[in-house]
């Protein structure tokens, strides 16, 4: 039992140390590498959110590339049109998109699987479209320009500077999506993964939580999207279509569904590749295509299913670990 | 006026619903939705284009030959990849058809490059007067190949064998073995049927859009939800579905506006499943515990 708390501190202790080198490691590189990395923990954000809707929770969702492009607009706007500091926009852009993502959420309540799959997939494909369409507010195609954030007089402009405050994103929402996950609700969300009637007949609203979890995952995906945003520092409809929802399922089925570092490490993965290879053109959306294809026949448990998790040799039972032994121990059941 | 719109939007909508049973026949004999159903369309499209202007094969020929490869291509694709998943989970085989819709689109933009072809027409695209709307005979055509391949898989499900074991199978896979019916052939006969309607229904709408890699996308979303208003498992549910999406779509379109009409589809299929969410014309599934 100490052993093991000490083994997860050791392994906690590496992956911190990691992030923090990384960019002293990764930026002298070059731009494209820094421009990588930084992309990637945008991703991750984006990923540990999608794995919380699909791995924890059992509902699929294309759309998550259009919640990214309303983070993005919404933090825009606000910072451009009204003024407001990016500080006020970036939780802002995660509320508005949060409450679009419950709406998005409330026919979820009765579909599921496939059915699901194609409703938010129409999403994806709709708010390109309107973007361009209203165009009074956003610019059309020539889209909008949002600035980088500052602390006090300090402007983030450099891609390290930035990185850190992706960073500290990513970390607020591993801390509040572990907790959540042990809380009454976030038990409820895996309940009704596992089995939709077992979790409603004991007491759970399972019609309200399915919304819900939509709308948390969608306001961390607006995060993200305001992140890019004020990262590029320019925004046009054409950002995210459905093809990025695509990717983004694919980032958590290569790393591991229903666990965070599988998030992150399929955001990684796939983003390096897709970037790395996008100067050949046509061959990356094959080779990326191909990644998806081998993973899910080789690995169908994702990448984190290589390593052995220190607790499956032997399961515990103390009540306050049993939710995350079954979690983990047990293969992601999704619907 | 109402009528020519009407009219328009039928012959695009057989073109959604030519799709569409390509996605349910699918669905409903292997419950797998195929999200590359579009782009296998596609790539049996560019092979009759590559027969037709590329190497001068009459168009009856180059469709044939474009048949051809969507069956072997179709049944390729299930035996290679999708049988392929052990367990059926429902989000490793939307992740594994998704993965083949970008190598497929890849592919094709090597191949082929992203710039847009004008695809030749089976016939004439001059009008005709039909009461007060004009049409033109292609829009009739592709009605009159709608409904005929409608009636020759009716025949089908309803006569032959295949039919027969197809139906079985879409009732119960356990039975249907039992009673010596081998699923790998009724699957890998499924995909190649389905992936030859996709091919009829991207022949038939490449001459009206341009031919590029993308061009089956905005057809393979429309046929999507052209499933869903029917059901997703229902055959007729997916012909009338596509006709409905086809005639609402050229109505929004005329009266409203044309820029929005992905923003409509999508709201409509939120509608429908909101109210509905077995589709207009399925059945409710009854879970057991």
């Amino acid at each position: 039992m100490t052993s093991e708390r000490n083994l997860r501190m050791a392994r906690l202790l590496v992956v911190a140390l990691a992030a923090l080198a990384a960019p002293f490691v990764v930026m002298p590189l070059g731009s494209q590498m820094s421009y990588i990395l930084d992309m990637s923990v945008i991703f991750c954000i984006v990923a540990v959110a999608l794995n919380l809707l699909t791995g924890f929770s059992g509902q699929v969702s294309l759309g998550h590339a259009a919640f990214l492009m309303v983070g993005e607009y919404v933090s825009s706007l606000l910072t451009l049109n009204l003024n407001w500091s990016f500080w006020i926009a970036l939780p802002l852009s995660a509320v508005v998109t949060g409450i679009l993502g419950f709406l998005i959420g409330l026919p979820a309540v009765r579909l599921s699987g496939n059915f699901l799959a194609v409703a938010t997939m129409g999403f994806s494909f709709a708010v390109p479209e309107l973007a361009l369409k209203w165009s009074g507010l956003t610019n059309g195609s020539s889209g909008l320009m949002p600035l980088r954030p500052a602390l006090g007089s300090y402007v983030l402009g450099s891609d390290q500077a930035y990185y850190f405050l992706i960073l500290a994103c990513l970390v607020v929402q591993i801390i509040v999506i572990k907790n959540l996950l042990k809380s009454r609700t976030g038990r409820a969300f895996q309940a009704i993964r596992d089995s939709e009637i077992a979790a409603q007949s004991s007491g759970v609203r399972v019609g309200y939580n399915k919304a819900l979890v939509f709308s948390i995952s969608a306001g961390f995906t607006g995060i993200a999207g305001s992140l890019y945003a004020h990262y590029i520092n320019f925004v046009s409809p054409n950002d995210f279509t459905v093809q990025d929802s695509f990717l983004f399922l694919a980032m958590i089925v290569v790393g591991g569904l229903a666990s965070i570092p599988g998030s992150i490490l399929g955001a990684i993965v796939i983003n390096t590749i897709n970037q790395l290879s996008s100067s050949f053109g046509q061959y990356s959306i094959i080779l990326v295509g191909a990644v998806m294809v081998l993973a899910v026949l080789l690995f169908p448990k994702g990448l984190v299913s290589l390593r052995v998790p220190p607790h499956a040799r032997k399961p515990r039972h103390s009540s306050r670990g049993s939710a995350r032994v079954t979690r983990e121990v047990e293969s992601p059941d999704v619907p | 006026m109402l009528w020519q719109t009407i009219l328009s939007g039928l012959a695009v909508g057989s073109l959604y619903a030519l799709s569409a049973i390509g996605l349910v026949l699918i669905f409903k004999t292997s419950n797998i939705v195929n999200f590359a159903q579009g782009q296998m369309a596609m790539l049996s499209t560019f092979v009759a284009f590559q027969m037709l202007t590329r190497w001068g094969f009459p168009y009856w020929l180059a469709a044939l030959a474009s048949l051809v490869f969507a069956l072997v291509f179709g049944f390729f694709v299930y035996i290679v990849f999708l049988s392929r998943l052990k367990r059926a989970e429902v989000l490793s085989q939307i992740i594994l058809t998704l993965g083949l819709y970008l190598v497929f689109r890849g592919v094709a933009g090597v191949l082929w490059g992203n710039v847009p072809f004008t695809m030749p027409a089976a016939v004439s695209t001059n009008t005709v007067h039909i009461g007060s709307a004009v049409v033109t005979w292609y829009q009739l055509f592709i009605m009159i190949v709608t409904l005929l391949l409608m009636l020759v898989f009716y025949a089908m499900f309803r006569y032959t064998k295949t039919g027969l074991a197809m139906r079985a199978v879409s009732q119960n896979q356990q039975a249907a073995r039992l009673m010596g019916v081998s699923l790998t052939r009724i699957y890998g006969a499924t995909w190649a049927v389905s992936t030859a309607l996709g091919a009829i229904a991207g022949l038939l709408i490449a001459p009206i859009l341009f031919l590029s890699p993308s061009f089956m996308d905005s057809v393979a979303v429309k046929a999507f939800a052209a499933a869903v208003l029917g059901g997703f498992s229902s055959l007729p549910g997916a012909v009338l579905g596509g006709l409905v999406l086809g005639v609402m779509e050229s109505v929004f379109g005329f009266y409203i506006s044309t820029d929005l009409k992905s923003t409509f589809v999508f709201l409509l299929i939120i509608g429908i499943l909101y109210v509905r969410p077995q589709g207009l014309f399925g059945t409710r599934e009854v879970k057991k515990v």
